[in-house]
């Protein structure tokens, strides 16, 4: 851990304002304000994750995860209702099965490479080779994009074909054929991701 | 201790997957649930992010060396392969999460509700 001490206080707060908000969430009934309230969360986890040395996840979480996911998540709210039913009898079973997910999990960790360490197999095969070799193969500064663009332009190759098959599927769910329109909503506003 | 201390960022955001994944699996709102899915997502990003994070490592990008005033040594870098698969899995997910919603609206038109006990009474009923 050579991190300084301010950097770690401030993951420290991020991640209690994660925790924070997650919980408020899953308490909220008012569906507006879980939305913005994922929003947020998407912004304090985009933070973390500059401080984890991810700057284009961090970009692109807080362009597409709080921007685009919340505006359609509001777009639906307008099609269909803001609040949610308040429930009618707290049932033990869900946080049963999550809590014993989570200590699978947590035990699952026991095993794993600590926060950081330099000798995790992670960091020793096949890292080293894309940091050398990049900037000579794909002459881009930014590895990140050297490795989406060129190694993996397949999978990004498939990434946008999902893309266009949600953006497919949306535009036939919505297409108003046989339904008579909204008063000023475009149904078919949301498939213009 | 040091288990601790080098495992405690895994368990914060197993804490996160676990609450998003009580969000899917106990709201009865359909809308609530696809929230739950999304901080589920955004937390499994995290625990892929930290796993690539090095101790005195930094970003993953090789600027030319004249872009150094003095001399740059020899720097760490934190693993770049992590931040690549959750690009692609971050576009794939607001995909997903627009195909849900849009069935949401449609489920809203065909029922009237987007409770989930609601709509499974109007089916038996039906």
């Amino acid at each position: 851990m050579t991190e300084p001490i301010a950097t770690r206080l401030i993951v420290i707060l991020l991640l209690a304002l994660l925790g924070w908000t997650e919980v408020t969430i899953a308490r909220m009934r008012q569906l507006w304000a879980a939305v913005m309230l994922t929003g947020i969360f998407s912004f304090l986890g985009a933070g973390w994750m500059l401080i984890l040395d991810a700057p284009d996840v961090a970009f692109t979480e807080a362009a597409v995860g709080a921007g685009i996911a919340t505006f359609l998540m509001l777009a639906t709210l307008g099609l269909t209702t803001r609040e949610a039913k308040s429930p009618t009898a707290f049932k033990p079973l869900p946080l049963v099965v999550v809590i014993a997910t989570g200590i699978v999990l947590v035990y699952g960790t026991l095993d794993m490479p600590h926060y950081g360490d330099r000798q995790a197999h992670i960091h020793t095969y096949p890292e080293p080779s894309y940091i050398t070799k990049s900037n000579a193969e794909i002459q881009l500064p930014n590895i990140v994009t050297a490795i989406l663009a060129s190694y993996r332009g397949y999978d990004t190759l498939g990434e946008t074909t999902v893309i266009l098959t949600a953006g497919v599927g949306v535009i036939l769910l919505l297409r108003n054929e046989r339904r008579k329109p909204r008063d000023g909503v475009d149904p078919t506003a949301e498939s213009t991701t | 201790m040091t288990t601790m201390l080098g495992l405690y960022n895994y368990w914060i955001v197993i804490f996160l997957m676990m609450t998003g994944f009580y969000v899917v699996i106990a709201q009865g709102n359909l809308v609530k649930k696809v929230i739950g899915l999304n901080l589920f997502q955004i937390s499994v990003f995290l625990l892929y992010l930290t796993m690539g994070k090095v101790d005195g490592g930094t970003t993953p990008i090789q600027p030319d060396k004249s872009f150094f005033s003095g001399d740059p040594g020899n720097p760490i870098y934190s693993h770049p392969l992590p931040s690549v698969l959750i690009l692609t899995a971050i576009v794939v997910g607001v995909a997903t999460t627009a195909l849900a919603l849009a069935l949401i609206v449609r489920i809203h038109e065909a029922y009237g509700t987007i409770e989930e006990d609601e709509i499974l009474v109007q089916d038996r009923e039906s």
